[in-house]
């Protein structure tokens, strides 16, 4: 599987981060060489065994439904780039 | 006198603060004294004298009354990928800049409960992903130790690049670190210094900034094994707030340290004697074989046949995990906001901000990890890496249920390398410094990095014990053990 320039625009797309045309070469280079270690993978007989799910054998803990913390608005808003009137706020989303 | 007392471990300080010998004041201000001074080594991030003088008087104030902790009193180093209250962290990037949260992580407060006092914060690879600490957005922390006859400045190792620095150089009692695929243990064998990783589970991971969440462990970074078992007892136990988190008691690991390791079964796996290692490696666990064969261990040859697929797994798993952990830093909620041009969308303020915030080898990881995990490709990478993980486990399960109650290899295929010797070497080159310890997070094993020599320039030498899972107790005495025989006593000489 060899990736090309216009795969690795697609993949700095989908994964949010601006990739200048000029480095896009570089990149998918670098995507081939990691993607080719990871071939290797490929070649292990894995008929029949399971996914890791926890690689501790653990039931999750239930808790019960309920708030547990809360009312901390300025705390929580404290380290945004723009919080204003309570809000974190962005450019604009909805013309 | 102020050097003398920051030559002390974690157990000495313990001792001597008990007996009355000297204070937490003023151990805290010896260190400070020396941190001031190491501004070539990089190590210390952000740093917190006022911080720390007022809990050294705390602590000091707290044993006057009787109330001491087990660590009450003693100075310690953070990686800045721990929360700190009010304290930058930063995770060593340009995304989380100014970032203070507003809570601290369940393992430095359980720290701070002990008495503990923090120094600041400590240098790391970006995000942890790293083996040389050069992805820092800081700059590389600089190791302490030089080879012989050589100026060169060279890597403390990574992640945790700014704790083994600053503990090797005496710049704290000893430091957190975290381990996702070695970056507790690589660290520690490049300086000198003892480095373990516990079971996974064993540490609370809330209020870690998060890499891999099924890899992440917290442990300790010390001058000596004992002082591992004294921090781990202190950083580990139950927390409701990380679901993977063990409700398991959390033994005194101190008093099972008794350096008897008599009729202990160590296995040493063929798999680990890699094409073109330093024979001076080989050298090194040939002589901590019978270090331990010595101390009255039986050592049996062992096979983990998949050990060669743990770093191409590892590359698939790790990946996928902090591409969608990552996905939060969207400069909205916290850290660093790209400046947005007239007009610029929400998806442009995304795209600029993270370009700008994360650095190379993030970016490439995080794509990498939304590749494997995209449609089509899921089957074909991720779930056959989480495939060849269970295998990965399974081997080690192999091993102990034959019989095996630790695995003696080396810490790292090489000793320290050159700050830039790697630059233009691609990406997988610099991967391969975990080839001896990734294995241990892929199954959650508990593994430790003991120093056990230097090599022919001079240069600290680590081996790697492994154990069974949470028997951190055993696996700390084993290290004992081997600590004990090795006789590791060389400090490097100051430059900085």
């Amino acid at each position: 599987m060899s990736i090309d320039e216009s795969t690795a625009a697609k993949v700095a797309s989908l994964a949010r981060i601006r990739v200048d045309e000029a480095d896009l070469p570089a990149l998918a280079a670098d995507f081939n060489r990691i993607l080719g270690f990871i071939e290797q993978l490929g070649e292990v007989d894995i008929e029949g065994v399971e996914p890791m799910v926890s690689v501790t054998p653990m039931r999750l803990k239930r808790r019960e439904d309920v708030v547990t913390d809360g009312g901390m608005q300025d705390k929580i808003l404290a380290n945004a780039p723009d919080a204003r009137e309570g809000f974190f706020a962005v450019p604009k989303v909805v013309e | 006198m102020m050097s003398e007392l920051t030559k002390m471990g974690l157990a000495d300080a313990r001792d001597a603060l008990a007996k009355g010998e000297t204070t937490s004041v003023e151990l805290t201000g010896a260190f400070l004294e020396a941190i001031e001074a190491s501004g070539a080594l990089n190590a210390y991030v952000h740093k917190t004298p006022d911080l720390a003088m007022t809990r050294a008087k705390a602590a000091d104030e707290a044993r006057a009354r009787g109330e001491a902790g087990t660590l009450n009193g003693l100075p310690i180093g953070i990686k800045d990928l721990f929360c700190t209250q009010g304290v930058d962290s930063q995770a060593g990037s340009r995304i989380l800049e100014g970032f203070k949260p507003e809570y601290e992580s369940t393992v430095t407060s359980k720290l701070w409960d002990a008495g503990a006092v923090m120094l600041g914060k400590l240098n790391m690879d970006e995000f942890a992903m790293g083996s040389s600490n050069e992805t820092s957005v800081y700059g590389p922390a600089v190791n302490p130790w030089k080879a012989e006859g050589s100026d060169a400045a060279l890597t403390p190792g990574g992640s945790s690049g700014g704790s083994s620095a600053a503990v090797a150089a005496d710049l704290c009692l000893a430091a957190t670190g975290t381990d996702t695929g070695g970056s507790i243990r690589q660290p520690a064998a490049f300086t000198g210094i003892v480095g373990l990783k516990p079971t996974y589970g064993r540490c609370s991971r809330w209020g870690i900034v998060a890499f891999a969440s099924s890899l992440d462990q917290a442990g300790p970074m010390t001058k000596s094994v004992r002082d591992a078992a004294i921090m781990l007892t202190a950083m580990a136990g139950h927390d409701p707030k990380d679901s993977t988190s063990a409700d398991l008691a959390v033994p005194d690991f101190e008093a099972m340290l008794t350096g008897d390791i008599k009729g202990q079964t160590i296995g040493i796996p063929r798999e680990y004697h890699m094409d073109g290692m330093p024979e001076e490696i080989e050298v090194l666990w040939s002589r901590g074989k019978e270090m331990l064969q010595d101390a009255g261990a039986k050592i049996v040859d062992i096979s983990l046949p998949h050990t060669k697929y743990a770093l191409p797994t590892y590359y698939v798993i790790a990946p996928a995990e902090a591409s969608s952990n990552l996905a939060r830093y969207d400069g909205v909620r916290y850290g660093r906001r790209a400046k947005l041009g007239q007009g610029d969308s929400i998806t442009d303020m995304y795209d600029k901000t993270r370009a700008e915030g994360f650095g190379a080898e993030v970016q490439r990881r995080v794509m990498i990890g939304t590749y494997v995990l995209s449609a089509g490709f899921y089957d074909a990478y991720y779930n056959r890496a989480r495939r060849v993980r269970t295998l990965i486990k399974k081997d080690f399960e192999d091993a102990f249920a034959a019989g095996v109650d630790a695995i003696l290899t080396p810490a790292t295929p090489s000793s320290a390398f050159g700050i830039g010797e790697m630059a233009s070497a691609d990406p997988v080159q610099m991967y391969l410094n975990d080839v001896f310890t990734v294995t241990v997070n892929l199954a959650g094993l508990p593994g430790i990095a003991v120093p056990t020599g230097l090599d022919s320039r001079g240069l600290p030498m680590g081996l790697q014990l492994i154990g069974r899972p949470w028997e951190e107790g055993a696996l700390l005495n084993t290290a004992y053990a081997l600590e004990n025989a090795a006789g590791f006593v060389a400090k490097p000489s100051k430059w900085w």
